[in-house]
C-alpha cells in the first residue's frame, strides 16, 4: 500500500492553472523526487498535502485511507511532515524551544517542562544522528544545522511522511552530502522522503523514484535507477536543454577594481571581511562562490560604496568606489525596486541626477517615458503597460527591469547578486545574455551566486570567500563543483594565488 | 532641599509615581511581545481612570473602582485588538484612533455623570492598609511588584508565554505548528489593556477624582520605558522607575524657583533623551508591527 | 481600472465609514435621552443649510488641510507624524510674535514674513524629532507626541511670562497691515463667519504638496523612502537628510495653521489654539488617502462635524464629535482593508 497516494488534483489559482489532473502514489519508505521547473506546480501540490492549500478536485489517500488535510495541524495529525524552502524557525529562541513549540512539555499543569524538553530532542537527535545542541540559539546556527532542527521538528511530532521543499538550495556541497545522509537514516528508520527539487544531479544520487512536472501536469514517473539527466531536464523543459557553456573572454583589458587589503568588522571588532584583496579587470566576469555569511554581503557594500571598510580601500580605476556602480542586488523585491511604483518610475531609481531625467530638482517625465518605452522593446518585458506598478509583473519581467536599470547606467563596474534567483529558465537565459554582452563591450563584471553552475558557466576567473577571508583564486576553466565545494567550506585551505 | 531628596519619604513617593508607569508598561511588553504595538495605552488609562472613578462613586468601594478599570481598560484593548489583529489594520493609527475615542468617551460621559466635562466629583482612595508598615508603602506598590513577578513567570516559563514570544517573532512560524497567531496576540492586547485600565485606575484613587487628560503622557513614557528596557519586564519597570524618579523630583522642584513649567517637561525630554541613547541596542520582537495575514 | 473607477473605490471606505459612524452617534445621542433625527438634522440644517454655516465649516475645514498635508507628507516619506499639535502651536506663535514685533509696513511684506515666521516654527518642531529618528533611529510616533507636551508647557511659560496682554492668555495683536481679510470682507459670501483668506493658502499649499510629490526629485525620494527604504538606500538616496527635510516640511505645513487663526481671524495667539487639530489632521490624511485633493475632502468632512458639534451642544455634548471622529478613523482602516481583500478576491 503506497504511503501517500495523489489522485487527480486539480488547483487554480485565478487564470492560472497550478495543477492540472495530477496523480501520483508514494511508496512507503522511499524517497520520492518531484521534479520541474519554477512554476511547475510542485509547492503548490506540495502545499495541498501539507494542508496549506485546498485543492479545488480531486482527492488524497494516506496509507490507503481518504483524508482531508485542512491545515497544517491535520496534516501534522496524519503523519505528514513537510520542511520548507523558507524555514520555519524562530530565531530568537533555542532549538528545544522551537521543536515543542505547540507541543509543550508541561509540569504541573501549568509550567514548561525545559529540562524534558531538551532531553526529547536530544534523544531524537541522537536516535536520527541529527546532532544539533538543544540549548542552543537558532539565530547562531548555520544553515545546515537549522534544518536538523526543521527536521528534528517533525520527528518530534512523529512525522512519518517527510517532506522537503528545495533542501539543498541553500546548502554547499559537504552539507548536502551530510543531508543525504540524514535521508538515508530516515530511510533506514522507516520514514518516506518526497524531495521537491530541480536539481537533477542531486536527485539522481538519493532519489528511489522520480515523478516530473511541467506547467501544472504529470510529464513523467520513472524509477531513477532507469533514467538520466538529459532524460530529466527534457521532461521538464519539453524540449531539449542547450546548456550554455563557458566561453573565454575576448577583451580581457585594465583593472577596473583594486581591492586591497579590504577589512570590515563588526561593531564589537570581530572580522566580517579580512584583508581580502584582488582586482577585477575590463572584459572579464569574476565569479564569488560562498555560502551565505562568509563576507559576499559585506564586500558587495563595500564595492556600491555604501560602506566604507574599516582598513584597506576598494578603488575604481583610481577613484573610491561610489554611487555609480551597477548593483544588481541579491533581494530585488527588497533592495532593487519599489514595488508600487511603475515600471518608468523603477528605472530612474537612481539616476536622477542624470540630466536627461532631472533638472534642478523637477523631473522630465516625458523623457522617462521615453526610456520605459525603449526598455520595454529592447529587454521585451511583458506586459507592455509602463504605467502598472511593477510588482504586478512577473519575476523574470521584474528582474529584466532591474537589470536594464543597472545596465544603462554605463557604469564600467557591474555587480550581480543572485542575478537569477527565482526566475525560470527563459528569463535566467536572458539575463546571462544580457552579462555576457556587457562584457564584451568591456565591462568588469562581479558575479556572486550560491548556483555553482551559473558560476562556472559565466565566470572567467572564480574566488571563494570563506569566513570573510579570500581563500581561492582560479581560472574557471581549471576548477570543478567539488573543488569549490571545498574550498567553500573549509576543507581545503590553500594558499590564494 | 537636598534632605528633602534622601528622604524615605521622597522614595516612597518615587516608588508610588512609578506605579502609573509600570503599569502600562508592564502590559506593553505582553502586547508587543506577541507582536502588536499598542501606542493606545494612553487611552487605556484614561479610559480605566475614568471608569475607576465612576465604579467607586457609585458603589462607595474602591474594589468596584478597581474592577471597572481593569474592565474598561481591557474593552477597549479589544476593540484595538479586534481592528488591529483580527483585520490587520495598521495599528499605530488604530492606537491614536483609541486615544481619541478616550478623550472624546471620557469627556463625553464625565459631562453627562458629573455635570463638568473637566472634573468629577471626590471618590474615596486606597491609601493605607494597617498600621505595621511604611506609611509610603500603597497596596499598589506591592500589587506592582507581585504582577512584575508573574509576567516573568507567565513569559518565561509557560507554555503561553512560549507561543507568545514565538507569535511576536515568526508568526508564519507558529502558525506552522497549529498555533492560532491572533488568539494568542488577543490575549496578549488584551493583558496590556487590563494593566493598562489597573494603571488608569491608581491614578484616580490617589488623586481621589477624575481630571480630563489626567494621563498626560504616561503611557507613551511606559512605551519608552518598555523600549528603553529591551521588551523585558523587569527592564521595563526598572526604566519606569527612573521616569518616576524624574517627574518626582520636577514635583520636588515646584516650590522652587525654577518655572513649573520648564520643570514639567523634565519627563518627557528625559524621554527623548534616553529612547535616542538606547535604540540600536535594542531590538524589538521581529515581527512587532507587522500585522499577521493568513492567505 | 479608469480613472474615475479608482477614485470612486477609494472614496467608498470613507463614505461607509461616515454613514456608519453617524449611525453610531445616532446610538449615543439615544443614549443620553435625545431624538437622533432632531440631533442630526440641527446639525446638518446649521452646517450646511446657511451660507454663515458653510462658511463657519470652511473656516474649521481650513486648519484640518495644514494639518492633513502635515501629516500626509510624513505618511508620504514612511513617517508618522503626531506632533502637529506641537508645530502648529510653535508656529502659530511664531506668527504672532512677528505680527506684533514687525514694524509697520506693507500687507506685501508683513503677510509672507508672518507666514514665513509660522513655517519657520512649526518646521523646527518637526525637524527636532526628524533628527532623533535620522541620526538615532529613535521612533517619531513617541518623539512628536513627547514634542507636543513640551511644546504646550514652553509655549505657556513664554507666553504668560514674557508676551501676554496682562490678565490674559494671549499675545498683543498684531499690526493692522499683517492681517488676512474675511472672505465675507473680500467677496461678500458667508457672511459673519470668521473664514478668511488662508483657505486659499490652503488651496495653494495642496498645489504646491502635489507638485512636489509627483513631479520633483525630492519628493520622489521621498516617495521611495515611504515605499521601500531599502530600496532607497541601494539606490544611494540620502536618507537620513530627507527623513528630517520631510519632518520640517511637515512642521511647516502645521506652521500654516497660524494663517488661518491668528493673521485671519484673533489677530493673536493665544494658549490652547488649535488643541486636537494635529490628531484631526492625522484622520484627514488617512481618509484623503493622503491625496492632496482627498485631504480637501475629508478636511471639509471633518470640518463639518467640528462646527457641527458646536450647533447641537445644548442637546448633546459636543464631544460626541470626537467619539465618532474616532470611530470613523477606525472604520476607515478597516473598510480600507476589507475592500481590497474584496477586490482581490473578485479579480482572483
Amino acid at each position: 500500500m503506497p504511503a501517500v497516494e495523489i489522485r487527480h488534483i486539480t488547483k487554480r489559482f485565478g487564470s492560472i492553472l497550478a495543477n492540472d489532473d495530477v496523480s501520483l502514489s508514494v511508496r512507503q519508505g522511499e524517497v520520492h523526487a518531484l521534479v520541474g521547473e519554477n512554476g511547475a506546480g510542485k509547492s503548490t501540490l506540495m502545499n495541498i498535502l501539507y494542508g496549506m492549500e485546498s485543492p479545488d478536485s480531486g482527492e488524497i489517500l494516506v496509507d490507503g485511507r481518504h483524508v482531508f488535510v485542512t491545515s497544517p495541524a491535520a496534516a501534522i495529525v496524519l503523519g505528514i511532515g513537510m520542511v520548507h524552502q523558507h524555514f520555519m524557525l524562530v530565531p530568537a529562541l533555542t532549538v528545544a524551544e522551537n521543536v515543542v513549540l505547540g507541543r509543550e512539555p508541561v509540569r504541573r499543569k501549568i509550567f514548561l517542562d525545559r529540562d524534558g524538553a531538551a532531553h526529547s530532542v536530544a534523544a531524537l537527535a541522537l536516535r536520527f544522528q541529527l546532532g544539533v545542541d538543544p540549548g542552543a540559539t537558532v539565530a547562531a546556527l548555520s544553515v545546515g544545522m537549522q534544518q536538523r532542527v526543521e527536521i528534528l521538528k517533525l520527528l518530534y511530532r512523529d512525522a512519518r511522511i517527510l517532506i522537503l521543499d528545495e533542501p539543498t538550495a541553500v546548502l554547499a556541497p559537504p552539507e548536502i552530502d551530510a543531508l543525504f545522509g540524514t535521508l538515508r537514516s530516515l530511510k533506514d528508520q522507516g520514514k518516506t522522503v518526497i524531495l521537491i527539487t530541480h536539481r537533477l544531479s542531486e536527485v539522481m544520487s538519493v532519489s528511489d523514484r522520480i515523478t516530473v512536472l511541467r506547467h501544472g501536469r504529470v510529464v513523467g514517473d520513472v524509477e531513477t535507477a532507469k533514467t538520466d539527466r538529459m532524460a530529466l531536464a527534457r521532461m521538464m523543459v519539453g524540449k531539449d536543454l542547450e546548456l550554455r557553456t563557458h566561453s573565454p573572454s575576448a577583451v580581457r583589458g585594465e583593472p577596473v577594481l583594486t581591492v586591497r587589503n579590504a577589512t570590515v568588522n563588526t561593531p564589537r571588532g570581530l572580522p566580517l571581511l579580512h584583508d581580502v584583496s584582488f582586482e577585477l579587470f575590463s572584459g572579464e566576469i569574476l565569479g564569488f562562490a560562498a555560502v551565505e555569511g562568509n563576507g559576499q554581503s559585506e564586500l558587495v557594500d563595500l564595492v556600491c560604496g555604501l560602506r566604507l571598510p574599516d582598513s584597506g580601500s576598494a578603488d575604481l580605476q583610481g577613484n573610491p568606489a561610489g554611487a555609480r556602480v551597477a548593483h544588481i542586488p541579491e533581494d530585488r523585491i527588497k533592495r532593487g525596486m519599489v514595488g508600487e511604483f511603475s515600471l518608468a518610475e523603477n528605472l530612474v531609481l537612481g539616476r536622477l541626477h542624470d540630466r536627461r531625467f532631472a533638472r534642478w530638482g523637477v523631473m522630465n517625465l516625458d523623457a522617462i517615458g521615453g526610456l520605459a518605452a525603449g526598455v520595454v522593446r529592447s529587454f521585451d518585458i511583458r506586459p507592455p503597460e509602463p504605467g502598472r506598478a511593477l510588482r504586478k509583473f512577473s519575476g523574470g519581467n521584474q528582474q529584466k527591469a532591474v537589470v536594464a536599470r543597472e545596465l544603462g547606467k554605463e557604469s564600467p563596474l557591474i555587480i550581480a547578486n543572485h542575478p537569477t534567483r527565482g526566475l525560470d529558465i527563459a528569463a535566467a537565459d536572458f539575463v546571462h545574455g544580457a552579462l555576457l554582452g556587457q562584457r564584451e563591450r568591456g565591462r568588469g563584471i562581479l558575479l556572486f551566486s550560491s548556483d555553482l553552475g551559473e558560476i562556472l558557466r559565466l565566470s572567467d576567473r572564480i574566488a571563494v570567500l570563506f569566513r570573510g577571508r579570500l581563500v581561492a583564486m582560479m581560472d574557471a576553466g581549471r576548477t570543478t563543483e567539488q573543488e569549490l565545494g571545498a574550498y567553500m567550506t573549509g576543507a581545503a585551505l590553500k594558499a590564494a594565488s | 532641599m537636598l534632605d528633602a531628596i534622601f528622604s524615605a519619604a521622597f522614595l516612597w513617593q518615587t516608588l508610588r509615581i512609578s506605579v502609573a508607569y509600570a503599569l502600562p508598561a508592564l502590559g506593553a511588553t505582553f502586547s508587543e511581545r506577541g507582536g502588536v504595538v499598542n501606542v493606545g495605552l494612553e487611552g487605556m488609562m484614561l479610559i480605566g481612570a475614568f471608569a475607576a472613578t465612576v465604579g467607586t462613586y457609585v458603589t462607595g468601594s474602591p474594589l468596584a473602582g478597581i474592577a471597572a478599570g481593569i474592565a474598561a481598560g481591557s474593552a477597549v484593548a479589544l476593540l484595538h485588538a479586534v481592528v488591529a489583529v483580527r483585520f490587520g489594520a495598521d495599528q499605530i493609527v488604530s492606537g491614536i484612533a483609541v486615544n481619541l475615542l478616550a478623550i472624546g468617551l471620557t469627556k463625553f460621559t464625565c459631562q453627562l455623570v458629573f455635570d463638568s466635562s473637566s472634573n468629577s466629583a471626590r471618590i474615596a482612595g486606597i491609601d493605607r492598609w494597617g498600621s505595621c508598615l511604611p506609611s509610603g508603602l500603597s497596596p499598589f506598590i506591592v500589587l506592582t511588584v507581585f504582577l512584575l513577578v508573574v509576567a516573568n513567570i507567565v513569559l518565561f516559563r509557560t507554555p503561553f508565554g512560549l507561543r507568545l514570544r514565538a507569535v511576536g517573532e515568526h508568526p508564519r512560524a507558529a502558525d506552522s505548528l497549529g498555533i492560532n497567531v491572533f488568539s494568542v496576540r488577543f490575549a496578549g492586547v488584551l493583558i496590556s489593556g487590563a494593566m493598562a485600565g489597573l494603571g488608569g485606575t491608581w491614578l484616580a484613587l490617589d488623586q481621589h477624582s477624575f481630571t480630563d487628560g489626567m494621563t498626560a503622557g504616561r503611557g507613551y513614557i511606559a512605551l519608552a520605558a518598555m523600549i528603553v528596557g529591551k521588551w523585558n519586564p523587569n527592564g521595563a519597570v526598572a526604566a519606569c522607575v527612573l521616569f518616576g524618579l524624574a517627574e518626582s523630583l520636577s514635583v520636588q522642584l515646584q516650590g522652587s524657583s525654577i518655572p513649573t513649567q520648564l520643570v514639567q517637561v523634565i519627563p518627557y525630554i528625559l524621554t527623548m533623551v534616553v529612547l535616542a541613547g538606547f535604540i540600536g541596542k535594542s531590538t524589538p520582537p521581529a515581527a512587532d508591527g507587522i500585522p499577521y495575514e493568513r492567505d | 481600472m479608469t480613472r474615475w473607477r479608482a477614485i470612486l473605490w477609494s472614496s467608498l471606505a470613507p463614505a461607509l465609514a461616515f454613514v456608519i459612524a453617524l449611525a453610531a452617534g445616532a446610538l449615543f445621542i439615544l443614549a443620553v435621552g435625545r431624538d437622533p433625527i432632531s440631533v442630526y438634522t440641527i446639525l446638518f440644517s446649521e452646517t450646511l443649510g446657511t451660507w454663515y454655516g458653510i462658511g463657519q465649516v470652511l473656516f474649521k475645514a481650513t486648519p484640518l488641510i495644514f494639518t492633513g498635508l502635515s501629516a500626509a507628507v510624513g505618511f508620504r516619506a514612511g513617517l508618522f507624524n503626531v506632533g502637529a499639535d506641537g508645530q502648529l502651536a510653535v508656529g502659530s506663535l511664531m506668527t504672532a510674535a512677528a505680527g506684533a514685533a514687525l514694524p509697520a509696513s506693507s500687507p506685501m511684506f508683513l503677510i509672507p514674513a508672518c507666514i514665513l515666521a509660522g513655517m519657520a516654527g512649526g518646521a523646527l518642531w518637526g525637524a527636532i524629532p526628524g533628527y532623533l529618528k535620522a541620526r538615532f533611529g529613535s521612533h517619531e510616533v513617541i518623539n512628536t507626541i513627547m514634542m507636543n507636551f513640551v511644546a504646550a508647557a514652553l509655549i505657556s511659560y513664554v507666553v504668560n511670562n514674557f508676551f501676554s496682554v496682562p490678565a490674559t492668555v494671549h499675545t498683543p495683536p498684531i499690526r493692522p497691515g499683517a492681517e488676512l481679510p474675511r472672505l465675507d470682507v473680500v467677496s461678500g459670501v458667508f457672511r459673519g463667519s470668521p473664514v478668511n483668506l488662508s483657505l486659499l493658502l490652503a488651496a495653494l499649499a495642496c498645489a504646491a504638496f502635489a507638485f512636489m510629490l509627483k513631479r520633483t526629485t525630492l519628493g520622489y525620494e521621498l516617495r521611495v523612502i515611504g515605499a521601500n527604504i531599502h530600496a532607497a538606500t541601494y539606490a544611494h538616496i540620502a536618507v537620513r537628510s530627507r527623513i528630517i527635510v520631510a519632518m520640517a516640511i511637515a512642521g511647516a505645513c502645521s506652521g500654516l495653521v497660524g494663517s488661518n487663526m491668528v493673521l485671519g481671524y484673533k489677530h493673536y495667539y493665544e494658549i490652547g489654539f488649535g488643541e486636537g487639530m494635529g490628531f484631526l489632521g492625522i484622520a484627514v490624511a488617512l481618509v484623503g488617502q493622503n491625496h492632496p485633493a482627498g485631504i480637501v475632502v475629508a478636511a471639509l468632512f471633518f470640518g463639518l462635524l467640528e462646527y457641527g458639534g458646536l450647533t447641537i451642544n445644548g442637546m448633546v455634548p459636543k464631544e460626541l464629535v470626537t467619539i465618532l471622529q474616532a470611530f470613523v478613523i477606525l472604520l476607515v482602516i478597516v473598510l480600507t482593508k476589507v475592500l481590497r481583500k474584496s477586490i482581490r478576491y473578485a479579480a482572483g
